[in-house]
């Protein structure tokens, strides 16, 4: 269980929000929305350990999340705004690399995602579209992460693509995964609670 | 150890794919070394005994060309944050990345070092000197330098910065390195020189990356 007891995040000298807490189930999803600006990638950064709170403590399993951050960050996966590819490498290339980091099956990650007629090619030639296919392949990999970052997962995502992102999310939460989401767009994620920022 | 490897083998792949760079720091290297020759003219003794200096200085500065974009590219494209999510902790992955930075451009640098040693008239008796003289120094120079581009990452004028914060700490290996060079050239032993040398790498070894993880952690 994940629970933020009164997180507060500065961005330099400005309070992007403060005393903000919620908790999440084993199996759940929680949706964040709210204008631009309102914190939500700052919120999933802050969640992910990669930036500190200002204020507030980060729970899991009812310990302090980020004293052991390298412990906290094999327990995650966050998928950024950016997609973190290599232009040089080969679909196939880059999510290999991730499979040898985390475990897991790149072969099956690639179909679960349909990249296999991609996979040879150099990451810089796959349009804006099939690049995130394949940064949510990463989550594809099946190695045992329960915690999922996802900032606007479906951003240039086709509706055949939406469908499989949403089974991939229905699979890691019937295993007992936990979603958090910031989005814009409606996503493929049945009785996820909504917090706005 | 399994997840450093593939980290280093990543960075390895990706300088294959651009050759061009790690090209580009051994034509900086060969063309800076060259221009010692023009400026003092053709005194073969005046140049012999500049070149263990100028040969170090060129390959420092060489190796300096690369840096500005070891932890930069990763940056822009969101790498940076998935490497420190990988479990490795940030000084593994400085770790990486300073291994890298040697195995790509200080290697390549110790090719090309008999073509500036001739140029610089150094006797082919120093040339062994040279070339251990140069990989430990480039060594260091990758240890400091993955600390340096840690630091200025996100930095406004980032790549200025960058061999303002590095050369001046590089001093101690040239001193070392031009004073074995110059040793094995009057037939003496570099030992003493080079020993001095590969004991600065070590201290460098643990406390630049830890500092390169520090500085990306605050990132």
């Amino acid at each position: 269980m994940l629970e933020a007891r009164e997180l507060a995040c500065l961005r330099g000298e400005r309070v992007v929000f403060a005393g903000l807490s919620f908790a999440l189930e084993a199996g759940t999803a929680l949706l964040l929305t709210g204008a631009n600006g309102a914190g939500k990638s700052s919120l999933l950064r802050l969640l992910a350990g990669l930036i500190p709170p200002a204020e507030g403590v980060l729970l899991w399993q009812g310990q302090d999340a980020l004293a052991d951050r390298a412990a906290h960050a094999r327990r995650l996966r966050y998928l950024s705004h950016q997609d973190a590819l290599k232009p040089a490498l080969t679909a196939r290339e880059n999510l290999a690399f991730f499979a040898r980091l985390w475990g897991g099956d790149a072969e099956a990650a690639l179909a679960a995602l349909d990249l296999l007629p991609l996979a040879d090619l150099p990451a810089r030639v796959l349009s804006a579209g099939q690049k995130r296919r394949l940064a949510l392949a990463r989550l594809a990999l099946g190695a045992d992460a329960p915690l999922w970052l996802l900032d606007e997962p479906t951003v240039g995502l086709d509706t055949a693509s939406v469908a499989r992102l949403g089974a991939l999310l229905a699979r890691h939460r019937a295993a007992g995964g936990m979603v958090i989401a910031a989005t814009h767009l409606p996503l493929p994620l049945p009785d996820a609670r909504e917090l706005r920022l | 150890m399994r997840a450093w490897l593939a980290l280093l083998a990543r960075e390895l792949r990706l300088a294959l794919r651009h050759p061009a760079d790690t090209l580009a720091a051994v034509m900086f290297f060969v063309l800076v070394a060259a221009l010692f020759p023009f400026g003092i003219g053709p005194a073969p003794e005046a140049l012999a005994r500049l070149a263990p200096g100028a040969l170090l200085a060129s390959a420092l500065l060489a190796a300096l060309l690369p840096l500005d974009r070891m932890f930069g590219a990763d940056a822009e494209d969101g790498s940076l944050d998935q490497l420190l999510l990988s479990g490795l902790g940030p000084a593994a992955v400085a770790a990486a990345k300073a291994a890298a930075h040697w195995l790509t451009t200080g290697l390549p640098l110790l090719a090309a070092t008999p073509i500036a040693a001739a140029m610089l008239n150094l006797p082919v008796e120093a040339w062994p000197a040279a070339i251990m003289a140069l990989g430990l120094a480039a060594a260091f120079l990758s240890l400091l330098g993955t600390a340096g581009a840690a630091l200025t990452l996100g930095a406004r004028r980032g790549g200025v910065l960058l061999p303002l914060l590095v050369l001046p700490l590089a001093i101690p290996a040239v001193i070392f390195g031009a004073a074995g060079i110059e040793a094995a050239a009057a037939a003496l032993s570099p030992r003493p020189y080079l020993l001095l040398l590969a004991a600065l790498v070590a201290a460098a070894l643990p406390l630049a990356p830890l500092a390169a993880g520090a500085a990306l952690r605050g990132e």
